[in-house]
């Protein structure tokens, strides 16, 4: 005899959302609801497999009865709440936490909802003043905790802009590019790998993500699953051939195709999604939907097929 | 769990013992000790090598007196004794500012410059430092191991004028308050730790309102200077420990009823309801309850949680052990900032004696409940002292606030139902015991019952620590402390600390109360009265709240990480010529987004008090 699980009903819960009336089972949070009734709610922190962290801010909406906006991500929708997303307050603060991180990371490589995110709620980054000079490599690592660096006369906007992080074969870190979603030290941590080799450190605009005392990957208990490359929303963290192709100005998704099998290595039967431009694998992702990997892979399925590549004619 | 120990250099003997003194020594190899035969067939991991996470920050002090920074080798060993992964041990080390992750001198002189005292002449404080010690941050020889200087925010010594605390490491005792402070007695300090000067016991200027003074007699200082604060017998002589027989005779929800009928509202800032808290906490099926004693004041301007435990210690020691009652908590923790040694071995001392006694244990006086208290020291984050980030912070996290709710209430202490209360708080406690709820709310207005204290700093005659009833005027206040000094005519007050409000000369009629601060825009957060005369230049002392804010950040959230940045840097360029007026829109924006999305009290206030100074006109071009 076979048992058959089916899961307990759910209550449903209605919620007002821009004035429309809105039905989510009980437990879901306000984005699922926002995104069920099909209103475009920008996150940045916020991914499918992982536990919300609500940092980043830019999905507040605006609660009735509610001092401060909340984060959609995270606030589990109740009955009865009323809820706008459109408001000038809830616009401002999307508005100003995109020109924030403009203003101070660099996004061009985030996704093209980002980009339309940041156009949309008309974030403009040249309010601050002109970025400063990228810092020496290291520099940002060495802060000490509650130390002043004094803005001189504010003229220019402090960044975390930095050199390129490149000290092992699979991956690179450009955290020029980091906005510190703290997605990527939950996927080496609990969400995922439980490998835990980097974390955040330091505090306050000097808070970044590290391994313990910067130390390179290959000395810090990185495992080169990738996890964190497969969750990064600005491509701060990038697979080595990536980064390569891009520097050498080849990297063109245009001419990539993208094929979804099956990882040969072990049992678990990972899917992966070959990224293939001009013959050759580019990259290898998980798709999140993926029931098997939830968009995580290991070392072999993200980074192991060379193999393939290793053609007769090319020996 | 799988710990990758990478460090060259291994921890040495020193450090070693120093991390065993906190934790006690290795049992297998497993955990940092030696490897033994039997080591092969026992497993080591899951939830019970993890369950002593909680202890890393003590241990990190360990490290950092016995060291002066915390190695690599020094971490790796504090990883495999705790199981903590050393990337999040690293960024736990790195978060606080009492904690060195590079090699340093083994004297650091932490120099306060914040906004008290900054009026009483900090800039002047650290030019003579510079000229005695060189340029903060570098290093001056000293002892073999060199001394060094840097810039400190608030150290809560805000009634003497100006102060420091000393960090040692090898040295007895490892950490020192110097106040009022200059460079030679700091160096006579280093020199000779006996020598005169020596604060052993500082002196305090708390004004007990008695028949010739106004208001009605004290009833938190009651015991300020007139108990020994070493000695037991000398607080049950002054009544100690008779409203912990009280409580036990209501019983619990006796207790809690006449929390609850004193209204009393929270006194560290935010003046949350303090029996909706406790009610929640102890009604919560869930168990072990935890009650925690948020002691970790920072906000600048702020000294009064000082004052209480240094020279009342058995006081909080009492109220914390009836609140565990009341909540039905076995265990308390004093979280405690680092910046307040005498403080922390006062109350060290209280606990250790009240535990010989029996008011502490497995059976409290007989009453037939348990209960125990353990102090925990912060690092230097004024952010620890919110409350879900104290409760990281003594997970031995970063102190990063939790997202609410869930409230501690519901998922606090290790996920456990979780009350956090300040010193003032709790001591009034004792008073709304002694007195009875009802009583207690009559006291002071309709929606501000009790009494308060008010620090009063900065140009005043006589700053010092007041207790007035809720309804005393600011003017009452601030006259009571013998007003503007030198005769001098007052330009504005700080109100509530950074996270505050200035209020102008027009508002000295203001009762201080939480509802006509309120109705006025102010707030009174730590009861922070920084009196600033004509003399005061206000556009540097607004300079200094958008560095605090900036420095003192966690960085979780963007809104506070960057908006606070931002503040400074717009507010560094009306300092250098910018009209305010051009950067009003921009203001506006930081300013909303700040207080409306940021996750906790530190970044929605953070634009608070200078917010209202714009709104006062203290800010050139800026009155609208």
């Amino acid at each position: 005899m076979t048992a058959v699980f089916l899961e307990t009903p759910k209550r449903l819960v209605d919620v007002e959302i821009d004035g429309r009336t809105v039905r989510v089972p009980e437990g879901a949070t306000l984005l699922e609801a926002c995104r069920s009734a099909g209103i475009d709610t920008p996150t940045l922190c916020y991914l499918e497999n992982l536990t919300p962290v609500n940092v980043c801010r830019v999905c507040v909406v605006e609660v009735e009865g509610s001092r401060t906006l909340v984060p959609s991500c995270s606030r589990a929708a109740e009955t009865g709440m009323k809820v706008h997303t459109d408001s000038e307050r809830v616009r401002t603060s999307r508005k100003m936490v995109l020109e924030f991180l403009s203003s101070s990371a660099d996004l061009s490589l985030a996704s093209a909802d980002v980009q339309r995110w940041i156009a949309e709620y008309g974030a403009d980054p040249s309010r601050y003043g002109d970025p400063e000079p990228p810092h020496a490599a290291g520099a940002r690592d060495a802060t000490r905790p509650g130390e002043h660096e004094a803005a001189t006369d504010g003229a220019e906007a402090a960044t975390v802009h930095q050199p390129v992080k490149y000290d092992n074969d699979s991956y690179v870190r450009d955290y020029s590019r980091c906005i510190l979603c703290y997605k990527c030290v939950e996927a080496c941590g609990e969400d995922a790998q439980n490998t835990f080799a980097i974390a955040l450190a330091g505090r306050g605009f000097d808070a970044r993500i590290s391994t313990e005392f910067d130390v390179t990957l290959p000395d810090s208990a990185c495992v080169y699953c990738g996890n964190c490359i497969g969750v990064c929303p600005t491509d701060a963290l990038m697979p080595a051939s990536e980064y390569h192709m891009r520097q050498e100005g080849t990297w063109d998704e245009s001419q990539q195709t993208v094929t979804s099998t099956v990882c040969p290595y072990c049992g678990v039967g990972c899917n992966v999604d070959l990224h293939v431009q001009d013959n050759t694998i580019v990259k290898v992702t998980s798709p999140l939907e993926s029931e098997v990997t939830h968009g995580h892979l290991c070392v072999k399925g993200r980074f192991g097929y060379e193999f393939v590549q290793n053609r007769p004619d090319e020996q | 769990m799988d710990l990758k120990l990478s460090a060259e250099q291994k921890a040495t003997a020193a450090e070693k013992a120093a991390v065993d003194k906190v934790i006690g020594p290795s049992e297998t190899g497993w955990d940092g000790g030696e490897r033994q035969a039997r080591d092969a067939h026992v497993a080591f991991g899951g939830h019970a090598a993890r369950s002593r996470r909680h202890l890393l920050i003590g241990v990190l002090h360990a490290i950092q007196e016995a060291a002066g920074w915390i190695s690599p080798g020094a971490l790796d060993y504090a990883c495999e004794r705790l199981t903590v992964p050393p990337a999040e041990a690293y960024g736990v080390a790195s978060f606080y500012a009492l904690f060195r992750t590079a090699p340093s001198p083994g004297a650091v002189v932490h120099v306060c410059d914040d906004i008290a005292c900054q009026v009483n002449g900090a800039e002047d404080l650290c030019e003579r430092m510079k000229r005695r010690f060189g340029d903060a941050g570098t290093e001056a020889a000293f002892d073999g191991s060199g001394v060094t200087w840097q810039r400190s925010p608030c150290l809560g010594q805000c009634d003497r004028g100006s102060a420091a605390l000393i960090q040692r490491a090898g040295g007895q005792p490892a950490r020192v308050q110097i106040a009022p402070a200059d460079p030679e007695k700091i160096w006579s300090y280093l020199t000779d730790p006996q020598s005169q000067g020596t604060p052993a016991e500082p002196t305090i200027r708390s004004e007990e309102e008695g028949a010739d003074g106004p208001g009605p007699a004290p009833r938190l200082l009651t015991r300020v200077g007139a108990v020994d604060p070493e000695s037991l017998g000398s607080y049950r002589a002054a009544g100690g420990y008779q409203m912990l027989r009280r409580a036990a005779g209501l019983g619990r929800h006796g207790t809690l009823r006449e929390v609850k009928e004193a209204k009393l509202l929270g006194r560290g800032g935010a003046a949350f309801p303090t029996h909706i808290k406790w009610d929640a906490v102890a009604s919560n099926p869930v168990r072990p309850h935890y009650v925690v004693c948020n002691a970790d004041e920072s906000e600048p301007g702020t000294f009064k949680d000082r004052v209480l435990m240094e020279r009342d210690p058995y006081a909080l020691v009492e109220a914390l052990t009836i609140m565990g009652y009341a909540c039905g908590a076995e265990q308390g923790y004093i979280y405690i900032r680092g910046e307040y040694p005498l403080a922390e071995s006062r109350l060290a001392h209280a606990i250790e004696t009240a535990r010989a006694q029996g008011f502490l244990g497995g059976d409290v006086m007989g009453e037939g409940f348990a209960f125990d208290i353990e102090i925990r020291r912060g690092a230097g984050a004024y952010i620890a002292g919110e409350e879900t980030a104290l409760i990281n912070s003594l997970e031995g996290r970063r102190a990063e606030p939790r997202n609410k709710p869930p409230f501690p209430a519901q998922n606090g202490l290790f996920g456990k139902p979780t009350a956090v209360n300040n010193v003032e708080t709790l001591l009034s406690l004792l008073e709304i015991l002694r007195i009875g709820g009802p009583a207690y709310e009559a006291t002071g207005t309709e929606n501000s019952s009790g009494s308060r204290l008010w620090c009063l700093s900065g140009c005043v005659s006589s700053p010092g620590l007041y207790e007035y009833e809720f309804g005393a005027t600011l003017r009452e206040v601030i006259d009571g402390a013998g007003g503007v000094r030198d005769g001098r005519s007052l330009q504005a007050v700080l109100l509530g600390g950074a996270a505050g409000a200035f209020v102008g000369p027009d508002s000295l009629d203001l009762p201080l109360t939480f509802e006509d601060a309120r109705a006025a825009g102010a707030t009174l957060g730590s009861g922070v009265v920084l009196v600033l005369d004509d003399t005061v230049d206000l556009a540097s002392l607004l300079r200094r709240i958008t560095q605090f804010f900036r420095d003192e950040s966690c960085g979780q959230c963007v809104p506070c990480r960057v908006g606070t940045v931002r503040q400074e840097e717009l507010f560094a360029r009306v300092a250098s010529g910018t009209p305010f007026s051009a950067e009003r829109d921009l203001f506006a924006d930081i300013a909303s987004v700040t207080r409306d999305a940021s996750i906790c009290g530190l970044g929605q206030t953070a634009v608070s008090a200078v917010d209202s100074a714009v709104k006062l006109g203290l800010i050139p071009g800026a009155s609208s």
